[in-house]
């Protein structure tokens, strides 16, 4: 069973394949199989409700598959005990769509505690590294203030530079340029692009924006309704003649025939 | 037709009682689940590399049982005075008011000084801590702290857990201590006697015993308080109006289940 992928490249960081998952009775992730190779940006592509975000959780351990293979740095996820799990932890960094910093603490604390949590190093060497990482964001002297006083854009960066002070081997980011301004998101796009050339870090980005995607990615990943439409680079997906991809970057929706019968007997809430 | 509705109503009654039965079902193994993962923090986290933090303790400490001396010592004063001024107003008709020490004495350090004390740790904690991790369950911060490889049920719950078993019985003491001064100054007034021979008479009739009982049910109260507030905190779900729904329904559970507990432990204790 293990043995079912065996000729996946030794560099992949991250290897998906065949997964499946259910929300309730609701499939949400139907066959999805994708690699992420080393030092490369992996963008996730997808409307709302294209299951991108439930792929993403699933990427990060957070929920266990129904059914096929999450494989992280080579080991499948499901195998592992929790400190095996710690140790994986350590390599990754995720930068959440919100933010997600703790509104107890301070910008510089957020930054600090993956440190405090799973190094031994003193106060001085943390707050150091911390400051570091947060001049990477470009958000050195911002330290002291809460995630209440941050902008959206700022929130985001100091998540990322949260996400980066392990220095991870993989990165993941959702949501970048949600919420922000095109100049504040391009700035982003452009901070995602120099920490991969400064850190070799591979990096996987969620995303709707296609624009965001197309300057970003190295590959991308089209997600509808839960299936891979296609994987390919920036100039593939742009090329594409598949019908939804198409749809999806010139932002028609496709016109959903809709059969009489059926639509009376939802509306009826009939059975049968 | 008739007939035919009054079963669909029927069995829509019966399909929810079922549902809500699951959901506390549920609930109660959530919560064993997670006293047992707190539990499990506390006694080996330092061996994982994952150790109950000393300062998150002392905080939660200073929250459930330092800031709550104030309003406690209140109630539990008005508390012990209501019950003198009732006791002697009753026992005045069988001419035995002052009788009424030491049923101040033993009903206050049994029942009344925990149920106090463990009522307003509910009300000020139960919803404050429902509150602070549903927010951060909303927020993805409860994400954040397993993808950095931080156990939730270590950072947030097992300080609370050890900070209401140290704290609980501290505060069901001085609970104690108020209702019974509560009930020496309406005595005083009443009774004539010194503040001195009442408190004489009040070490007199209690017993190590009564103690015990009201402390022990502190613990365990205690437990209940932080197992639900925090359950309710994990599962919130559904922006503000889904934590103001969890933020009551961790105070009304939490209450209601410190009382049923209550009368339970009273009922194997006594009888």
């Amino acid at each position: 069973m293990m043995s079912a992928q065996p000729n996946h490249s030794r560099d992949s960081v991250i290897e998906v394949s065949n997964l499946v998952t259910y929300y309730g009775r609701h499939k949400v992730l139907d066959d999805v199989s994708l690699d992420v190779a080393s030092g490369e940006i992996m963008v996730i592509m997808g409307g709302s409700g294209s299951g991108k975000s439930t792929l993403l959780r699933y990427l990060l351990g957070l929920h266990r598959a129904d059914s096929g293979v999450v494989r992280l740095f080579g080991r499948d996820i499901n195998t592992l005990n929790s400190r095996e799990w710690m140790g994986l932890r350590r390599r990754m960094g995720v930068a959440f769509q919100g933010g997600a910093l703790f509104n107890s603490m301070t910008v510089g604390e957020n930054v600090r505690m993956p440190l405090r949590e799973h190094t031994r190093l003193d106060e001085n060497t943390m707050r150091i590294m911390s400051r570091m990482k947060l001049e990477v964001v470009n958000l050195a002297g911002f330290e002291h203030l809460m995630p209440s006083q941050l902008s959206g854009g700022m929130l985001k960066r100091a998540a990322l530079a949260r996400a980066l002070v392990m220095d991870p081997a993989l990165l993941f980011f959702d949501e970048p340029s949600a919420g922000l301004d095109p100049v504040v998101a391009a700035d982003l796009d452009n901070l995602i692009l120099r920490i991969r050339d400064a850190m070799r870090v591979s990096i996987v980005v969620v995303t709707h924006e296609l624009e965001s995607a197309f300057k970003i990615a190295d590959r991308i990943t089209v997600l509808d309704q839960g299936r891979i439409l296609m994987t390919g680079t920036v100039d593939e997906v742009r090329n594409s003649d598949i019908a939804r991809v198409r749809n999806l970057l010139s932002r028609t929706c496709d016109e959903q025939l809709v059969d009489t019968d059926d639509y009376l007997q939802r509306l009826t809430g009939g059975t049968d | 037709m008739v007939t035919e509705m009054q079963a669909a109503r029927l069995r829509t009654f019966t399909e929810r009682i079922g549902r809500e039965f699951v959901i506390g079902v549920e609930d109660f193994g959530h919560g064993a689940l997670l006293l047992a993962e707190s539990l499990f923090w506390i006694l080996l986290g330092r061996w994982w590399q994952q150790p109950v933090r000393l300062r998150a303790m002392v905080r939660e400490m200073m929250e459930i049982g330092v800031m709550a001396i104030p309003v406690l010592s209140i109630l539990a004063f008005a508390n012990g005075a209501m019950m003198a001024m009732q006791g002697i107003y009753t026992l005045r008709e069988f001419g035995a008011e002052s009788q009424v020490i030491s049923g101040i004495a033993t009903s206050v350090t049994r029942e009344f000084g925990v149920l106090i004390a463990s009522i307003v740790v509910a009300g000020r904690s139960g919803s404050a801590i429902a509150a602070r991790i549903g927010t951060m369950q909303m927020a993805q911060e409860i994400d954040a702290l397993r993808v950095m490889g931080v156990a939730p049920v270590r950072y947030l719950v097992s300080p609370i857990l050890v900070a209401s078993l140290l704290m609980m019985p501290t505060l069901t003491i001085l609970s104690n201590l108020m209702a019974i001064l509560g009930g020496g100054v309406i005595s005083i007034m009443e009774l004539h006697i010194s503040l001195g021979t009442y408190f004489d008479r009040v070490l007199s009739v209690l017993e190590p015993g009564d103690l015990w009982q009201g402390l022990s049910k502190s613990l365990v109260f205690g437990v209940l308080i932080t197992l639900i507030a925090t359950g309710n905190g994990f599962n919130a779900s559904g922006g503000a109006e889904g934590l103001g729904r969890a933020t009551t329904r961790s105070v009304v559970l939490c209450i209601s289940a410190i009382v049923v507990a209550d009368m339970m432990f009273t009922f194997f204790l006594i009888i």
